[in-house]
């Protein structure tokens, strides 16, 4: 251990190469940078501390703090994954304290917010972290009194003797443990043996969110700091021309308006460096209303842009792409995808002889869905606070995957990696939108120019109108009938603008003999990104729709049949690369259909529809039970099922479906970005419909399957499949199917 | 510029702004009140709810002229200590996602109750209707209200 000198606070310093059991390479590190994370709230105080694995900050008065690596963008991770490491740590969860990790990816080996993917990531090493960590201070115990390991127990952070009637607190051994060596192998506790993994916790920040604490990027402040906001073209196709900015620089309170270009020419763009609109016009000020003011007298001339090349892809994966010119509409985007659904698609995935299947059925079902490109919206708009100095570039950032803008931050603002250091704020929500931080760098630019701190902020209508939204989809589902109502054959084909969203090895691909996918997609200048499972969101919708039409095509019940299918492609697989486990698929649609007594519903009133999904690792069925009033649907119960391996906080995994339920309720009813001339017309929630409460399910029962598999994760999992059971209710209520997103727009026509 | 002395949170604090600057961003920039959130700026989503004397407002809405001598409460002066009722029932329920908006929604809330300490389903939805939680939040907020209005009326 080396003690830091008297200005810093001691720290201990340990380097531990790999560790097995969990196959993660824990990190004890100075980090000569880190400042506690309540640096962002405002208070400076220095504490003393011995740090353990990286993850775990042990005080001399046995309070302990642990570190949560991931992003927090609502998913409430920052609860779950210290719940992980308490585990094994034996310590009293209600004792524990929870910091966010700052951005230092080298540290906490992973700092990803995205996929579903940080429990089923964390769940061995986070474990393995806590159990290294409890080992070390059993053992720091064992050489302080002498005694063999194997008579130590710990309990509640306090190791105890039993047969010399001895304890110690964590507290006590921590500088000793902090000089062992870390053992080679650890031993996880099995499942049975867990107390706190599988018990509802609340969100740890839940107490500072009701008291309106600092804790979002939009909040932060600093002596000194300038607010600034970027003007981006008007229409997408569009680009900066020139500007005036004389009146606006008369405006009070206002430094300064310039341009920035936010990728310098011949950056090669890495995965999540998506933007658009590359040189903008920045307005900084001194307060946030005079900025928003001022912006208003800038007079900016924009002009089309050519059709041009960019440049993206990491190592060697290099991929060219051409930006078409042109200024693009909802109307011409539709036409277009009707367009392609005529001409043959590039073959995905085919199994049997699906075309003699056709030519031989006695009945042919086709449907054609659709779905428009969809805004984050996430409720905190886009923000990000900067102060670049000589020797330091200090973000507050709200950025899912940090280390994903390293190579963005340090190529476009001409700086050493080694000078990021970066907090990770508290995001008011993500859902990808988030993954792609170009804002991080137009901050860092603005601070460089402005050499002072400063905080960029996006108003809701340009966070609204910048781009990065969920793609426009359309596909076609075609099932082949003979005369004994057997579906002898399964025909997709469809694409977007400008990705497709099938995923031709997933359900219902297996199931048949006779299989076709196909996909094609259209090029545009409109910026995409994922958004709360990618592709599976659309695709999910409208595979759901077509089975449960095609169940009543054939005279079969729709659970029974999808379970039927499933049967199939567990006993006799069709292909080789099928990407589900149809057994737990089933799992989820026999709780399903046994916890909303589907057969025999309660409430008589409703109508009904179920749906199933797999994405992200996890399995998602939903019942939904709706009413009609005044010709608007009412839902007034959902019924989930879910099949996530180990519930590790059933309270947290909860709330996340509910809000997975409303979210997608929300956007196959009202969601849909509309574009004229490249103009996306909705800009602000006065335009653009949210699901309000009013408009929320009255009531969701959520049922886990209960096994000992690995836990997989839920932020995205339960979202796909509430559009289609929400749809399949519709139709029951209404008599009438819906193929085309947002439905809003249909019934209120009807 | 002109100087106003608003009364928040029961204090009186002098400010020195643009008669049309919103309450919102004279919280936030001026008084460093920061819970009080911006989410839409033209008070559709209700982040940035506030009370006037009892009223709840949507402070983005209310430019700092028009306040006067009307007490300002934001969710920094609810309670000293996040006690009142609501913030005690949303810890309850565990209400908060991503908690951007669960500020305005709280104060939204409170002032529903002050008015109608018993809403029903009907009066709840209706009432905060104006509040929008983009994580989907809502059976929660519901929930937390019908706790609140339990622990207030026994």
């Amino acid at each position: 251990m080396e003690k830091s000198n008297n200005t810093q606070s001691r720290r201990s310093f340990l380097k531990v190469s790999s560790i097995t059991g969990g196959g993660m390479m824990i990190g004890f590190s100075w980090l000569a940078n880190l400042i506690p994370h309540e640096a962002i709230a405002g208070a400076t105080a220095t504490k003393d501390w011995i740090e353990l694995t990286g993850f775990i900050k042990i005080f001399p008065d046995n309070r302990i703090t642990i570190l949560s690596p991931n992003p927090e963008f609502g998913q409430n991770v920052i609860t779950s994954l210290p719940m992980l490491i308490a585990e094994e740590l034996e310590v009293d969860w209600k004792k524990i304290k929870v910091e966010q990790g700052d951005y230092d990816t080298p540290r906490f080996k992973r700092q990803f917010t995205g996929g579903s993917q940080a429990m089923r990531m964390a769940w061995k090493p986070l474990r393995t972290a806590g159990a290294t960590a409890r080992f070390m201070l059993l053992q720091a115990a064992a050489n302080e009194w002498d005694v063999p390991l194997a008579e130590l127990t710990a309990s509640n952070a306090v190791v105890t003797h039993k047969a010399s009637n001895r304890t110690i607190t964590y507290g006590a051994l921590a500088t000793a443990a902090a000089k062992l060596t870390a053992p080679a192998n650890i031993t996880l506790k099995k499942s049975g043996e867990f107390s706190l993994i599988g018990t509802p916790q609340k969100n740890v920040e839940g107490s500072k969110i009701v008291v309106g604490k600092s804790l979002f990027t939009m909040d932060y402040k600093q002596e000194g700091m300038l607010i600034a906001m970027a003007i981006h073209p008007t229409a997408f196709g569009m680009k900066l021309k020139s500007f005036d900015a004389s009146e606006a620089l008369k405006m009070p309170g206002i430094k300064d308006v310039f341009e920035i270009q936010v990728y310098k020419d011949g950056y090669v763009k890495a995965g999540f460096d998506t933007r658009t609109f590359n040189n903008l016009v920045v307005v900084v000020g001194n307060t946030t209303w005079e900025v928003m003011n001022a912006r208003k007298k800038v007079v900016i001339q924009w002009e089309s842009f050519e059709a041009y090349k960019e440049f993206s892809g990491m190592g060697n994966n290099k991929r060219e792409d051409t930006i078409p010119a042109g200024l693009e509409s909802t109307e011409s985007h539709m036409k277009q995808m009707y367009e392609m659904q005529k001409k043959p698609g590039k073959v995905l995935r085919k199994d049997g002889d699906p075309e003699a299947a056709f030519a031989k059925a006695k009945k042919i079902m086709e449907k054609t869905y659709s779905a428009p490109f969809l805004p984050h919206n996430t409720m905190e708009p886009i923000s990000c606070f900067a102060h670049i100095t000589e020797d330091k570039a200090l973000f507050v950032a709200p950025i899912q995957i940090p280390d994903m803008m390293k190579q963005s931050i340090t190529a476009n603002l001409g700086i050493t990696a080694d000078k990021i250091d970066m907090k990770l704020a508290r995001m008011g929500g993500g859902f990808g939108r988030r993954a792609y931080g170009h804002y991080i760098v137009e901050a860092g630019l603005i601070s460089q120019k402005m050499k002072a701190p400063i905080k960029l902020i996006y108003t809701r209508e340009d966070d609204m109108s910048n781009g990065v939204y969920r793609p426009s989809y359309m596909v076609t589902y075609k099932a082949a009938i003979d005369e004994n109502k057997n579906v002898t054959a399964i025909h997709v084909k469809g694409g977007g603008i400008p990705e497709n969203a099938i995923h031709e090895n997933r359900f219902p691909a297996g199931a048949f003999e006779n299989y076709l996918a196909e996909g094609w997609d259209i090029p545009t200048n409109i910026t995409i990104g994922a958004f709360r499972a990618p592709r599976s969101n659309f695709i999910a919708s409208a595979e759901q729709s077509f089975l449960d039409e095609l169940a009543e095509a054939i005279g079969k019940d729709p659970i029974d049949y999808r379970i039927e299918l499933l049967k199939k492609a567990k006993a006799n697989p069709v292909g080789k690369n099928n990407e589900y486990d149809a057994e737990r698929y089933i799992g989820v649609l026999e709780l399903v259909k046994k916890k909303s007594d589907w057969g025999n519903p309660k409430n008589k009133t409703v109508k009904r529809g179920v749906a199933a999904y797999f994405c992200h690792n996890s399995y998602a069925a939903h019942v939904v039970d709706l009413t009609m009033k005044d010709g608007q649907p009412v839902v007034q119960n959902v019924v989930s099922a879910l099949d996530c391996g180990v519930v590790v906080n059933p309270e947290g995994a909860k709330n996340m479906i509910e809000g997975a339920i409303v979210d997608g309720i929300g956007n196959v009813l009202f969601g849909g970005l509309r574009f004229e001339k490249g103009v996306p017309i909705q800009k602000n929630f006065n335009q653009y419909r949210m699901i309000r409460m009013k408009e929320a399910p009255k009531k969701i029962d959520i049922y886990f399957v209960q096994n000992n598999i690995d836990p997989t994760g839920l932020g995205e999992p339960p979202f796909p499949p509430i559009f289609a059971a929400f749809a399949n209710a519709l139709y029951k209520a209404t008599g009438k199917r819906h193929y085309h997103q947002p439905f809003i727009n249909a019934l209120n026509k009807s | 510029m002109a100087k106003y002395t608003l009364k928040v949170n029961g204090k009186s604090i002098d400010v020195d702004v643009d008669p049309s600057t919103p309450v919102l961003w004279v919280l936030r920039d001026h008084i460093n009140l920061v819970g009080t959130k911006y989410g839409c700026g033209v008070g559709s989503c209700g982040a940035c709810t506030i009370h006037l004397n009892s009223r709840s407002l949507r402070s983005c809405q209310l430019p700092v002229s028009a306040v006067g001598v009307q007490e300002i409460t934001t969710i920094e002066g609810l309670s000293d200590h996040g006690e009142h009722p609501v913030q005690k029932a949303w810890l309850e329920q565990d209400v908060a996602q991503c908690g951007y908006c669960q500020t305005g929604q709280i104060m939204s809330a409170a002032a529903l109750l002050k008015s109608k300490p018993n809403p029903t389903d009907e009066e709840i939805d209706s009432y905060m209707s104006g509040n929008i939680c983009r994580c989907g939040t809502y059976l929660r907020i519901k929930e937390a209200i019908k706790t609140a209005a339990k622990s207030t009326t026994k």
